[in-house]
């Protein structure tokens, strides 16, 4: 179990029973969907920006695994209130937590909450889980028409 | 004639191995099964005593490399039940052999109005194919419903056939809910309808015995990784006369009688369908795989496997908040099921952490999620060198994964 805690972190558990900013945003002024083809996991994202380009509100809707779904959750909390160009470094910064080689182990005082994703990166079949989330506030982002997906 | 498991379980080297530190419990053989020593013998001593391209030279090696190379089609024919070996054509796998029917068979046969039968149960490898002829002819696809436990619609099935329908193609038994079809019935009714009939055979031929003469199909597809053989290496059987009118699918060496610019011939069947140089040790290492599951007995390994099947359900539905997706009463050893406290991706890394190695996903059956309103199951299937600590350590797993989520 002890192995297994290391990757399902409490924190991790928590968001997958209780995601926060869960469901539908109405007057968003963004949305994309996202696609899994390996696990069918699916979500979308929807976002409102502010008139100075941060994100005002952001919510997510979808069902996934524990990872996954939990790995959204935190992804809203994280980016409400920051700016593009912030969301863009914190993209890139868990793209390399997550995917790093498990040897390396990766410093993540700037991601707060989302360090609890360190643990995937041995579970090289559970990134995209992780990522899903990421990809898809990303085409949302773009306003990229077609479903963003991890393949 | 019983199955001596803990024998058996001797003969495949992977058994022993340790996986996350644990030992080994691999209930995936419905994806892949594991090799005994047999067949990667048989697979070594041809390369290093018999090995050379066949077909070809007049020296001896050619020679001693085509004989063994053809003695396996004549043990393929006598293991399906077919009349002659020359009904026996080796593929690369199972898709390969839906494919070549389908382009060979099916874009001279098929035109606008006419209609393929396929089941709701079927993996992609009979689908897409099909979907592919009907966007090259024209044709129409038809699709055959099975019920909630996952027992196929029969009267559907007769219903949906008509003097449209040119052929039905359907799986033996289902590689995502288990379900053994009615194989025999279903010729006998399409084939009375004027359709020509192809069954998937990939999750039959490694769990009970198949007589394709008795069953009376046109084709029947099968793969050598799934019956313990390796990998890149498949059959396809077809009627003489169905084979013998049909077009090569792909054209190269091997399979002429002669080229020149003007005008090239096609070497009779099978060779007309074998293009280029074949997996030559694997077709080996398949005949190995077949010597070794007739030794063991059909029958027993069917045996061991339902006493098997009968005691990981048995264990697995008195889990709460676990459902079994897939319940036919004729049912070869596959479970696939879901956890309403865990998804089955968690659910697979969980066991896996404890050295079990289940399949999670769509099992390239994404219509029989659908049916189900599920995204993703976790399947376990159990092969003849499963015993039940398999199923035990799967049950205390499960129970690990519910400690963690519920």
């Amino acid at each position: 179990m002890d192995d297994l805690r290391e990757l399902y972190q409490s924190v991790i558990l928590d968001h997958n029973k209780a995601p926060r900013n869960f469901g539908r945003l109405d007057d968003a002024s963004r949305e994309a969907d996202g696609h899994n083809p390996i696990c069918g996991d699916k979500l979308t994202v929807y976002l409102k920006l502010d008139d100075s380009g941060r994100i005002e509100d952001v919510r997510f809707d979808g069902v996934g695994c524990a990872i996954s779904t939990a790995s959204a959750s935190l992804m809203t909390e994280f980016v409400k209130g920051k700016t593009l160009d912030e969301v863009g470094v914190a993209y890139e910064r868990f793209h390399d937590l997550v995917t790093g080689p498990p040897s390396e182990p990766q410093k993540a005082d700037d991601l707060g909450k989302l360090a609890v994703f360190a643990g995937v990166r041995e579970y090289p079949m559970r990134v995209k889980c992780a990522t899903l989330s990421w990809h898809t506030l990303n085409a949302a982002l773009e306003q990229s028409p077609e479903p963003a997906k991890t393949e | 004639m019983t199955l001596d498991v803990e024998r058996v379980r001797k003969d495949f080297p992977i058994l022993s191995t340790e996986m996350r530190g644990k030992p080994l419990v691999f209930l995936d053989s419905a994806a892949s099964a594991q090799k005994p020593h047999q067949v990667i013998d048989a697979m070594s001593r041809h390369y290093e005593t018999s090995y050379a391209n066949i077909h070809r030279g007049v020296y001896q090696l050619s020679q001693v490399s085509t004989e063994a190379y053809e003695g396996v089609r004549e043990k393929v024919a006598r293991f399906l039940g077919a009349a002659d070996s020359r009904e026996i054509v080796f593929t690369r796998n199972a898709t390969e052999g839906v494919n070549l029917v389908a382009q060979s068979w099916g874009r001279n046969q098929l035109a606008p109005g006419d209609e393929i039968l396929i089941t709701e149960m079927e993996h992609h490898a009979n689908i897409v194919p099909w979907q592919m002829l009907c966007e090259q002819t024209g044709a129409t696809l038809r699709v055959c419903p099975f019920d909630d436990a996952g027992v196929l619609d029969v009267a559907a099935f007769e219903s949906l056939l008509s003097e449209r329908t040119r052929i039905a193609a359907f799986t033996h038994v289902s590689n995502a809910l288990g379900t053994i079809n009615p194989v025999k019935q279903l010729t006998a009714l399409a084939q009375a309808r004027g359709a020509i009939v192809l069954i998937d055979g990939a999750q039959a031929v490694p769990h009970l015995a198949v007589d394709v003469s008795d069953i009376g199909c046109d084709f029947y597809v099968m793969t050598a990784h799934k019956l313990f053989g390796p990998s890149g290496v498949g059959v396809l059987y077809g009627k003489l006369a169905q084979l013998e009118a049909m077009p090569p699918y792909q054209g190269g060496g091997d399979m002429i009688e002669s080229v020149t610019f003007e005008k090239t011939t096609y070497a009779p069947v099978p060779h007309k369908f074998e293009a280029g140089t074949p997996a030559i040790a694997d077709v080996i290492g398949l005949g190995a795989a077949i010597d070794y599951v007739e030794a063991l007995g059909l029958d027993a390994i069917a045996a061991h496997e339902h006493t098997l099947l009968e005691y990981a359900t048995k264990q697995l539905e008195a889990i709460p908040g676990l459902r079994i997706i897939g319940t036919a009463p004729d049912k070869a050893a596959v479970i696939s099921f879901v956890l309403d406290f865990a998804h089955p991706h968690d659910v697979g890394t969980i066991l896996d952490q404890q050295g079990i190695a289940v399949r999670t996903g769509h099992h390239c059956a994404q219509p029989v999620m659908d049916r189900y309103r599920v995204a993703a199951t976790a399947r376990a299937s159990f092969s003849l060198y499963n015993h039940e600590a398999d199923a035990d350590a799967l049950v205390t797993a499960i129970a690990a994964v519910r400690e963690l989520f519920a």
